[in-house]
């Protein structure tokens, strides 16, 4: 299996093409190796959203190739990108956008169940996930009864529930207070160290680029720094 | 399986909005049959009033009768013609009439009236004459009595017991006249009808207009009274061109367009109230897609198949109108049911004008089940076309946008 999880190659998203065209991202070229943990940062506007999108398979780039685990899913139809994201990619919103009606075992385990995996499957799994979470206890509360930080925990649990190929967070601390944001990062990065899951990250958040061990910047839809922090917290 | 519950639990979390969707299916299937009972119970009030009460369905008359409605144009109605006419499939009873008009006198009073000369037992069985008597008793045949509609025996003045007089012309130009005791008293929906009939036996309205084995009409009654005009085909094959045979469409002409204008009044009406219901239903749709725009794009972003959320979607409305549907008919029934033991009456100009159609301004609601079920299905699919409407949306959705806050 290859290294690198991500591969764009020269991609750019224009919009109105056909009268003035505004480059949302241009030439961006990235290789994501499996098990970083990277935050994708800039000022508004500087396209952090649409590459995230772009890599996420909910939009098409109108120029160049992504290519994730190896598949170009720039040529796969709607219908296989769909079925594309529910195996390979993991999703974490700023808003949580967990669902009202279930608890949040149900939540997490929903992935699971468009996956077809069995219950004593889903059970085994969504234990070991709570686990991690550290939300055993709020197993069977519906989101209402969470707060913020717990809400984005479960969504951090539904991502991971298909074991996917990485997990593209949006600014995924952007509504939680200082501790939950924090209890938030430590858990990712526990996961990230642990399990070897990778995380891509667009934040504005200064906590998340502290963790962080590559930041990307981007500036006007174009790469503008790629840096790697020297990871002293590292297992040697 | 797991989809239905998923849907079950969705149709709850706004349980205001989904109360404003069933209640609107749930008003709109109540109104809706008692739109349509109301019209059926109408329409069969009037030919009961004056169709199955007096008319009949059917009526056999000699070639040419009802051009011309006089005696001399009766036919010989024996017992060979009595058989004919009830070997005929869907013939449940037959009644031969004795029909003339003649002057009804007593010593304050004249006037003219409809005699009707009848064999009581059948027309009871024809017409259920029996149960129309209000006072007194039904005459029987040769006692020389007669019953007297109570229109027309207040307007003479006349009551049980009393001897009234009739005059007339008889078969052939023979005069006729007769004394007569007042036996009953009946009552009739069609003020008309109860306003000029006049009842004695067969037998003695022929002693009476010296019209021997004669009858003006043979009235009939049926096992499908919904199609006389079968009933009057098989009837004319079976007794031949010598007879006319009518049904109480080509009777009543006035009643019948009457029924059609206002059946068609009723479906522009009921049009009206499927248009509104549609708005209805549609408005909580539209509300329910823009609550939860964002998360349908969610679901599709994180890997939901298009055709499981369409699925989805098509569960909940279907589960809300069905729900809908069934509150509806069930609140129905006893609504229905009170209207058609009390009518609504009108007075009036407005009833004057029924009574010049010759039936009484009363309108009980049908109670038959196929108006429940009928309206119960038309709402329902109405409900089910306008929830399309949340799967195109899905099938439409780009989870981008969606997501768009």
């Amino acid at each position: 299996m290859s290294d690198i999880v991500i591969d764009t190659h020269n991609i750019s998203r224009v919009y109105n093409p056909t009268t003035i065209p505004i480059y949302a991202i241009r030439n961006v070229h990235l290789h994501i190796k499996r098990g970083e943990f990277t935050a994708l940062v800039g000022p508004s506007g500087s396209g952090k959203t649409t590459l995230l999108n772009l890599i996420g398979g909910l939009d098409k780039p109108d120029e160049g190739q992504i290519f994730i685990n190896g598949t170009d899913i720039t040529t796969l139809s709607p219908g296989k990108l769909i079925d594309f994201r529910l195996h390979n990619i993991g999703f974490v919103f700023q808003s949580f956008n967990l669902i009202p009606v279930l608890t949040a075992r149900e939540n997490a385990e929903f992935i699971m169940l468009l996956q077809g995996k069995s219950k004593a499957e889903r059970g085994t799994r969504m234990k070991q996930l709570f686990n991690q979470i550290d939300l055993e206890d709020k197993m069977d509360s519906r989101p209402g009864e969470l707060s913020g930080g717990q809400q984005q925990r479960v969504a951090v649990a539904r991502a991971l529930a298909s074991k996917p190929q990485f997990v593209l967070a949006d600014e995924p601390t952007a509504n939680l207070d200082s501790k939950s944001a924090s209890n938030l990062l430590d858990i990712m990065d526990k996961l990230n160290r642990e399990e070897n899951i990778t995380f891509l990250f667009s934040t504005h958040d200064q906590r998340v680029i502290d963790r962080a061990r590559r930041v990307i910047t981007l500036v006007d839809g174009q790469v503008a720094t790629d840096t790697n922090v020297i990871d002293t917290s590292a297992p040697h | 399986m797991w989809l239905l519950g998923l849907a079950w639990k969705n149709m709850w979390r706004n349980k205001t909005r989904t109360a404003i969707t069933m209640a609107a299916i749930f008003f709109a299937v109540i109104l809706s049959v008692l739109t349509s009972s109301l019209k059926d119970g109408i329409f069969d009030n009037l030919i009961k009033n004056v169709v199955s009460f007096y008319t009949g369905y059917v009526q056999v008359h000699k070639a040419g009768y009802w051009d011309e409605q006089v005696l001399d144009n009766g036919m010989k109605y024996d017992k060979s013609l009595d058989s004919r006419i009830l070997a005929v499939s869907q013939v449940t009873g037959v009644s031969p009439r004795l029909e003339t008009f003649g002057l009804i006198a007593t010593d304050i009073n004249t006037k003219g009236c409809m005699v009707v000369g009848i064999d009581p037992d059948r027309e009871d069985k024809v017409t259920g004459l029996k149960s129309k008597v209000t006072k007194g008793t039904c005459i029987v045949p040769g006692d020389k009595k007669v019953m007297l509609s109570e229109g027309l025996a207040l307007r003479m003045k006349a009551g049980i017991g009393d001897t009234v007089y009739l005059i007339g012309q008889g078969y052939h130009g023979a005069t006729s006249a007769g004394k007569f005791e007042v036996k009953g008293l009946v009552r009739f929906g069609s003020p008309e009808l109860n306003n000029q009939l006049l009842y004695l036996s067969l037998e003695d309205a022929r002693e009476l207009y010296s019209a021997e084995d004669l009858a003006t009409s043979a009235v009939i009654s049926l096992s499908n009274p919904g199609n006389p005009g079968l009933t009057a085909d098989a009837l004319k094959q079976q007794l031949g061109n010598e007879y006319e045979i009518m049904s109480w469409e080509a009777m009543l002409p006035d009643v019948k367009q009457h029924i059609e204008t206002d059946s068609n009044s009723m479906k522009y009406i009921q049009g009206i109230l499927y248009m509104l219901v549609s708005f209805g239903i549609f408005g909580t749709l539209l509300m329910m897609m823009v609550e939860r725009k964002y998360e349908l794009g969610m679901l599709v972003a994180i890997g939901m198949k298009k055709s499981r959320l369409c699925a989805l979607m098509a569960i909940e409305s279907v589960l809300t109108v069905l729900g809908g549907c069934a509150l509806g008919i069930l609140a129905s029934i006893p609504v229905v049911y009170y209207f058609n033991q009390k009518p609504l009456r009108l007075g009036g100009e407005i009833a004057s004008i029924y009574e010049r159609f010759g039936f009484e301004a009363v309108f009980p609601t049908s109670i038959s089940p196929d108006n429940f079920i009928s309206q119960g299905i038309i709402v329902m699919v109405i409900g089910l076309i306008l929830s399309m409407y949340p799967v195109y949306k899905v099938l439409t959705i780009d989870p981008v946008t969606s997501m768009k806050r």
